[in-house]
Formats: C-alpha cells, structure tokens, sequence
C-alpha cells in the first residue's frame, strides 16, 4: 500500500467534503486568522469560551484538504475541554486524531488548526494577567 | 545497432522515475554543465583577477570568457553584462541604485503580473524616498492592457519595470511598445528576463532596454548564478550598492573609487565555478539552437493547454494564443486545493508546484487562493504532458470519490 496515499483516506476526505462545523460563530470570545504562504490556505477560526471551557468552535476559509480536515476534526476535539486543556493540545495529539502519517511538506497544513487555536487563546487570555 | 542519443540523455537526473513539470522554478542541467563547476573544483580551482600562478591565469581567462558567451548570446559588449547570484538579487541593485535619486511623489511603473522579486524590492525603495508604485492591470485574455500602461506611464514615471514573460498565466509582454513608452516620457525601463531567456533570445541591444535581468539557474545553468545586462553609458554613471573588494580603484580610509565595468558592480569573490557553469548552460542552448527551442516550448505548450482544457472541471489560466504565452501553465482544479493536486501528482511521480508562485498581487487580482502550474523544459516531452493529465484524472478520482 502506498503510504502517502493513505493522507487521503476516509476520514480525510470525508471531513473534507463534509467539514464540521463551518461558518460563522455567533458570540465568539476569539477568532484568529491564519494563512499559509506557501500553499494558500487561508483560514479563520472562531471560538466561544463559556465558564473557562470551550463551548464551541467554528472554522471558515479556503485550504487544502489537510487543513480542512484537521481543522473540521478539531472543532470537535475541543469541545468542552477547558482553556488550559486547550493550551495542552500537542502536535502529537494532531496527528493522533488524523490518524495517518503527515509528511513534513504537509506538516504545516495539519497544524494549522493547533497553531491557530493556541495563538488565538495566547492572545485573548494572557493580556489578562 | 546504436539509437541516436537525445536530449534527456545529457541530463543525468533524468535516469531517476519522475516527470519534472517545474522548469519554470529551476531547470535541470545537463552533464555538461554539471562537468563544467566540477572541472574548476578539480582542475583549477583559484580566484580570479589577482594571481599570477596557473591555476588562477586559467581561472580568470575562463571567468571572463564567461562573460563574452552571455554577452555575445545577448547581443552586449562583455562589460555590460554583470554576474549575480540570480535575478532577484539584480533587481534589488537595480531597485537599490535607480531609487536613490528618486524625488517624494516619482512614479515607478510595474504590472500586476510582477513576481515578488520585481515587486518588493521597488516596494521598499520607493516607501525610502516617498515614490509611488502603480500597476499595469490585464485583459481578459490575461495578456498586458496596453492601453492601461498608456494611461498610467507618464511625465511623473521615472522608472518602468516588468517582466518579459509571467511565471504564472505565461503572457509574453509586449515589451517593446512598453519600452518606446518608458523612453517616450523619459522613463528608465527594467526588464526581468527570468522566464525569458529558456525560451527565448533577446538581442538586448535591439531591443533597447536600459536593464535586464536574468537568473542562470532558470537556463540550465547552476543555482546561484545569473546576472544583469546595462547599457554601457548607464552602468558607468550608476552608482554601486554592494562594495568590497575587487570593484574597487582606490581606497584610502576616507573614500574609494571604482573599478572599472563590469567588476564595479561584482564585489568579492563571484561564484566562479557556477559562472562557468551558467557559460555552459548558454552554449547548450546554442548548440540545440533557441529556434528550436522555442518552437519546441510552444509546441508543448500548445499541446498541454488542448489536453487540459479537455478535462472535465479543468480550468487553465492565461492567453489562449500560443503567440501571446510561453511554457508555463497554470491551471485549477474544480473543487480539489491546489496543494493537493500537487501532493496527488507527486504520487503519480508527476512535479508540478502550486501555491502563489510568488505573485500574490497577482492571486488577489484573478481572485484565486493559489494554482496549480506546469512548466517546460527542453527535455519535456508528449508524454510527460500525457503523464500530468493522468496524474490529475487520478487526483480527480481520489479527492472526488464519496465517502
């Protein structure tokens, strides 16, 4: 089996032609917006924290299938994690959740979602201190 | 019974499974190039215009040789012709030193069609002195407004600047009206050569241009290697912006004069090995014969713009015209991100690129997020163009199947 075929297996392709979650977040707490130069993704997060959790997370954009699913998979790995449990998410739980391996060209487009999330979070809570 | 050898024989990486669509990146080199950087290393591996011993002798006739073939395959005297390590960094000391004298509120004329290296160094030199940018937009065609660059090139323009072809949508500009326009209003112009000369020969004399830049990689020479070509009476009146040794006259400790061209404006130690290498790039193409060359880009081209467009959910960007593009070729796929087209082709051992292709002004003005883009290269063939169409049936196939 050719590994690198495996990027675009099931749930890849179905959280990219079906993403979860996308559109645009009523009340959110924070957005941030990334893109990616090197491949043109540009995507926007939004989210709303109530009580020091996630309620709920929403994406909007353009980018490859990768960030697409990655991000569409996030919005619902966050859901009712706290903002610390957020701020602990790793690289490694990224690609737990996606499930196959992610080449290093495709690297960036898998942790769009991660970096995104953690800056926005950075952002929003820690000029609060 | 021998076969005739061919043209993918000189290129030792082609033994390798892939089918190289990005020429317009970097092209590959043939084994005489590559031999020709190996021959300094081993052979006579000095610096140039300072020893008296053998090897440097060698070195220094072989280096300024190198300028005589650029020189003479462009139509120049050999002190017009300046090494640098590509075309982006010509156009930064072209933008360097043509700005310097700019006033506040001077107009520098570009198109929207400009890659980022002949977009940013104006850019920034221009917000030093106060000077305006403006941008020659398109047709629907993709080919250069004419009357757009009438409009906007005026009294107030002192320096116009664009590319000869698009990295992108392909156009070939129409350099010579823009050039007559420029002079008209006493505009200097600024040609980025980058994707002209590997398919293509200007007599940069002919034409008239002030300054033109190319990059020695992008024509089977090594990476690292290109230049610069200025009208003699220009290049002697400019002012250098990279100092150093050997582009000097005198130095004492208060100032320093200049050498004379082209070593003004090539300061240290050059990238000897690959000048020799870019020299040899030239002389291939000129034992091929750029007529041939370029009918076989256009050929190519030609046929890879049929074979796309008659794909469903295919959409080729730029001029239809095989007269008005040349060997680049971009296009979308319905529904699938161009980075994935890419990553799918690459399965297919197929190498495109996809992205911005450094023209992020220009994505924002067709209003894409990125395309997917095929070049030729000397060494493409029928079949390479048959092997990108399959490669993007199958990304069709993969991408679109239901989950």
């Amino acid at each position: 089996m050719n590994i690198t075929n495996t990027i675009y297996r099931e749930n890849i392709l179905d959280h990219n032609q079906n993403p979860r979650n996308k559109g645009v977040l009523e009340a959110a707490s924070f957005s941030y917006k990334y893109r990616n130069p090197a491949c043109g993704d540009n995507i926007e997060i939004q989210v709303r924290i109530k009580n020091g959790h996630v309620e709920k997370m929403m994406f909007d954009g353009v980018g490859c299938a990768i960030s697409t699913a990655s991000t569409s998979i996030m919005t619902d790995f966050v859901k009712g994690k706290s903002v610390e449990e957020v701020i602990s998410i790793t690289q490694a739980d990224v690609l737990s959740y996606l499930g196959i391996p992610i080449s290093p060209g495709r690297e960036t487009c898998a942790f769009l979602p991660l970096f995104s999330l953690q800056k926005g979070i950075k952002e929003k809570y820690e000029h609060k201190k | 019974m021998t076969t005739q050898p061919t043209i993918q024989d000189d290129f030792p990486i082609l033994t390798q499974d892939t089918v190289y669509l990005d020429s317009a990146a970097t092209s590959l080199k043939p084994r005489q190039v590559i031999d020709a950087v190996s021959e300094y290393y081993e052979k006579f591996n000095a610096n140039v215009h300072r020893g008296a011993f053998g090897w440097s002798v060698e070195a220094t006739n072989r280096f300024d040789q190198a300028h005589e073939v650029i020189a003479e395959w462009f139509g120049a005297d050999s002190d017009e012709i300046i090494f640098t390590s590509g075309a982006t960094q010509s156009l930064n000391i072209l933008a360097q030193s043509l700005t310097a004298d700019l006033q506040e509120g001077d107009e520098i004329v570009l198109t929207i069609l400009e890659h980022h290296s002949n977009l940013v160094p104006w850019q920034q030199h221009a917000k030093k002195v106060g000077a305006v940018l403006k941008f020659i937009e398109l047709n629907e065609d993709g080919t250069l407004n004419l009357d757009h660059a009438r409009e906007l090139i005026t009294d107030k323009t002192k320096i116009v600047s664009f590319m000869a072809v698009s990295n992108v949508l392909g156009t070939i500009l129409p350099i010579k009206e823009l050039i007559e326009l420029a002079h008209a209003h006493g505009a200097v112009t600024v040609v980025d050569g980058a994707q002209h000369t590997p398919h293509a020969r200007p007599n940069l004399r002919a034409l008239g241009v002030d300054f033109y830049a190319f990059s020695g990689h992008k024509m089977y020479g090594p990476t690292g290697t290109g230049g610069f070509y200025g009208k003699r009476e220009l290049l002697e009146e400019l002012e250098p912006s990279h100092f150093g040794g050997g582009m000097i006259s005198e130095v004492s400790r208060e100032d320093s004069t200049w050498n004379e061209l082209p070593h003004k404006f090539e300061p240290g130690t050059q990238n000897i090995a690959g000048a020799l290498g870019m020299a040899e790039g030239v002389l291939y193409m000129k034992g091929i014969g750029m007529a041939t060359i370029t009918a076989h880009t256009r050929t190519l081209t030609t046929y890879a713009i049929e074979k796309l467009q008659s794909l469903d959910g295919v959409k080729v960007y730029g001029p239809m015209n095989p007269v008005h593009r040349n060997g680049v070729i971009s296009f979308e796929v319905e529904g699938i991100h161009p980075h994935d087209v890419a990553d799918l082709l690459n399965q297919k051992k197929v190498a495109i690129r996809s992205g911005h292709h450094c023209a992020m002004p220009l994505m924002e003005y067709l209003n894409v997020p990125g395309l997917c883009r095929a070049s030729i290269g000397l060494y493409n063939t029928k079949a390479d163009i048959d092997a990108l169409v399959e490669g993007i049936v199958y990304a069709q196939s993969v991408m679109n199947q239901s989950v």
